[in-house]
């Protein structure tokens, strides 16, 4: 579960350790608030993930066994362990986006990207993720970039204007 | 004419919810200075006699459970707001806290007020993350004015209000699953005994209420439930926000008096089917909730109507499908949902899911075999009877009702599908 070639990646540096620190102890290092904190780190984290140094830094930091902070991250769909991208696109698949022809939607993200839905692009740029409904579906088909809600899109051109956002 | 409401949503556009000088400014904390003028038990009886029925999904009566929390023993207990909101096509606390976040806060400190607790938790999903700030800020300004904090408006009531973030996992919308995601561990259900009622969050008293539920007891409080219970049936008083979404013309929140008829929902509310096409079915809340085909859009949108045709109000979706889509495929969307959103703790709900989505799989291909209609039903009853929580209680809802109102869709004619 916890990726192997995680440790090979040097992601933690002086200057995110720091970073990291500072959300713990935003959070006075209390081990209830530990999925947001989890949360806080992978947005600050390159490629947007959680790698074994970092939940071993956050395990020792916050005195909480490296068990359970796998348990948490290992459960919960927004919380990944191997590497995404700079750029998250989460197309939602549940059933209202289904219902109103998220099929355009899914062929124009995957060619205007050449990936397929739960791949990422070659340079790590962009990654396809499928992901349940996020309470879009008064927009829908809508999908989620980094975050951001982008929806009502039905066509290739307004798929390829929202990524021009993210060039 | 003007089929929707405004008692629930009145402040809707009304002030800046990014500031507490402007909510103030419309007469906003109205409702947390009556509460403190009355006892615990006034406001109970106000709740009762109002009837609100819980807007998470269950429909259990506010003020009943308001005055079961309050009569367990315990000097510290816990309210908690559920804004985990996870179930498809439902966006109407989304609405609330975009557009009226200081009334939820009312809600909740009335709700702790009542209850006799001195911490309130907000448990916010992280797909809506982009509404932390606004909440963020309700709360402190809330503070600095003196509405949260110690000894609120000299009343010697304290209360704090904590906010928490989900991390994309529907089960954690269930309490007891809530309360282990805040505790900061993975979401799986928690066995009853003990209820959370008594022994929940840290162990202590909790009760746990959903946005609308909150948003409800706040304006009741503000107006008085004069006007409120005004609105519906005799049986289901009062009005809800719909989340109305799907193959209808004018998605979005609506607050509507119970009673409309669901005809009227889709196409005076929402303008109709897009491009005038035909409604073939609609699922009334959300992926939990069972489908019902076009001959019975006419039945009134109250508890005990829909119950009659084995429909529910649940959280207020209204999900409206045309014929383009086949029911199968629907079917298999939601299944889909449901495979992805089970925590697996329980047998009936890990097996079941991944047996009965084999058969709709066959089905969708047309490739069934004799007897799959039969054992997915059979597979479908033993998980809403056996299953550990809610979820799988629920996650069969539109295959049984599918089943029910489209026999012909599952007909099997020499192993294929007609
Ligand atoms: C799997 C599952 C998911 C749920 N998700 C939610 C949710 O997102 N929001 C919510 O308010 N209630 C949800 N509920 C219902 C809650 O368990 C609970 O009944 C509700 O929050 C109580 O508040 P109310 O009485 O004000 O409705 C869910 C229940 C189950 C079984
Ligand atoms: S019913 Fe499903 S979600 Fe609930 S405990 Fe069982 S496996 Fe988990
Ligand atoms: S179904 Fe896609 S956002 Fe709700």
């Amino acid at each position: 579960m916890s990726s192997v070639n995680a440790t090979t990646f040097e992601v933690l540096n002086k200057e995110l350790a720091a970073k990291i620190d500072t959300i713990i102890t935003n959070n006075a290092n209390n081990s209830t608030k530990l999925v947001g904190i989890l949360l806080e780190v992978q947005a600050i984290v390159p490629k947007q993930y959680l790698p074994l140094e970092i939940a071993a830094y956050i395990s020792q930091k916050m005195n909480i066994p490296l068990s359970r902070i796998y348990d948490v991250i290992s459960f919960y769909a927004a919380l990944s362990d191997v590497p995404r991208a700079d750029c998250v696109i989460q197309l939602c698949d549940s059933v209202v986006c289904k219902v109103t022809g998220n099929t355009v939607l899914k062929e124009s993200l995957q060619e205007l990207l050449g990936i397929k839905v739960n791949e990422i692009t070659a340079d790590g740029k962009y990654a396809l993720e499928p992901t349940a409904c996020f309470g879009a579906c008064d927009i829908a088909p809508a999908i989620r970039v980094n975050g951001r809600v982008f929806g009502h899109l039905t066509s290739k051109e307004k798929v390829k204007k929202v990524l021009d956002n993210y060039k | 004419m003007l089929k929707t409401v405004s008692f629930i949503t009145e402040n809707f556009g009304k002030y800046d919810p990014k500031s507490i000088d402007s909510y103030l400014s419309i007469g906003g904390f109205t409702a947390v200075k009556r509460a403190l003028t009355m006892s615990s038990n006034e406001i109970i009886d106000m709740a009762k006699a109002a009837s609100i029925k819980g807007r998470g999904g269950a429909a259990y009566d506010t003020g009943r459970k308001w005055s079961q929390a309050a009569s367990v023993p315990g000097l510290n207990k816990v309210v908690i707001c559920n804004a985990d909101e996870g179930e498809p096509c439902t966006f109407k606390d989304r609405a609330i806290i975009e557009n009226d976040p200081f009334r939820l806060l009312e809600g909740m400190i009335i709700a702790g007020y009542t209850v006799g607790a001195q911490n309130g938790y907000i448990y916010l999903r992280e797909e809506y993350s982009h509404l932390r700030p606004l909440l963020i800020n309700a709360i402190a300004e809330s503070k600095a004015k003196g509405f949260l904090g110690q000894n609120i408006l000299g009343s010697g009531f304290s209360f704090e209000i904590h906010l928490y973030s989900g991390a994309g996992a529907y089960v954690c919308g269930e309490g007891s699953t809530l309360i282990e995601s805040i505790e900061g561990k993975s979401g799986r259900p928690r066995i009853k005994p003990p209820f959370i009622k008594e022994c929940g969050l840290f162990q202590l008293p909790t009760l746990v209420n959903n946005v609308e539920t909150l948003a409800i007891a706040a304006a009741a409080l503000t107006h008085g439930i004069d006007d409120y219970i005004a609105f519906g049936t005799e049986k289901s008083p009062g009005s809800k926000i719909i989340s109305l979404a799907g193959n209808v013309k004018k998605p979005g929140t609506y607050e509507i008096p119970f009673g409309l008829t669901i005809r009227e929902i889709i196409y005076d509310i929402g303008g109709g089917i897009t491009d005038d096409n035909e409604l073939k079915f609609f699922q009334l809340g959300g992926a939990s909730g069972s489908i019902g085909p076009a001959s019975i859009v006419d039945t009134p949108y109250t508890y005990e109507d829909l119950g009659k045709v084995g429909l529910t109000v649940g959280s207020g979706g209204v999900l409206v499908v045309d014929d383009r889509t086949r029911v199968i495929d629907f079917v298999k969307s939601i299944q889909d949902f449901f495979i992805h959103e089970s925590c697996g703790k329980c047998t009936p709900c890990r097996e079941g899911n991944r047996q009965i989505l084999r058969i709709v799989d066959r089905f969708v291909d047309g490739a069934q075999n004799p007897r799959d209609l039969e054992t997915a039903e059979r597979f479908a009853h033993i998980m809403s009877n056996c299953a550990f929580c809610g979820l799988g209680e629920t996650a069969q809802s539109t295959l049984l009702s599918a089943i029910k109102y489209f026999p012909e869709e599952f007909e099997v004619k020499g192993g294929k599908l007609e």
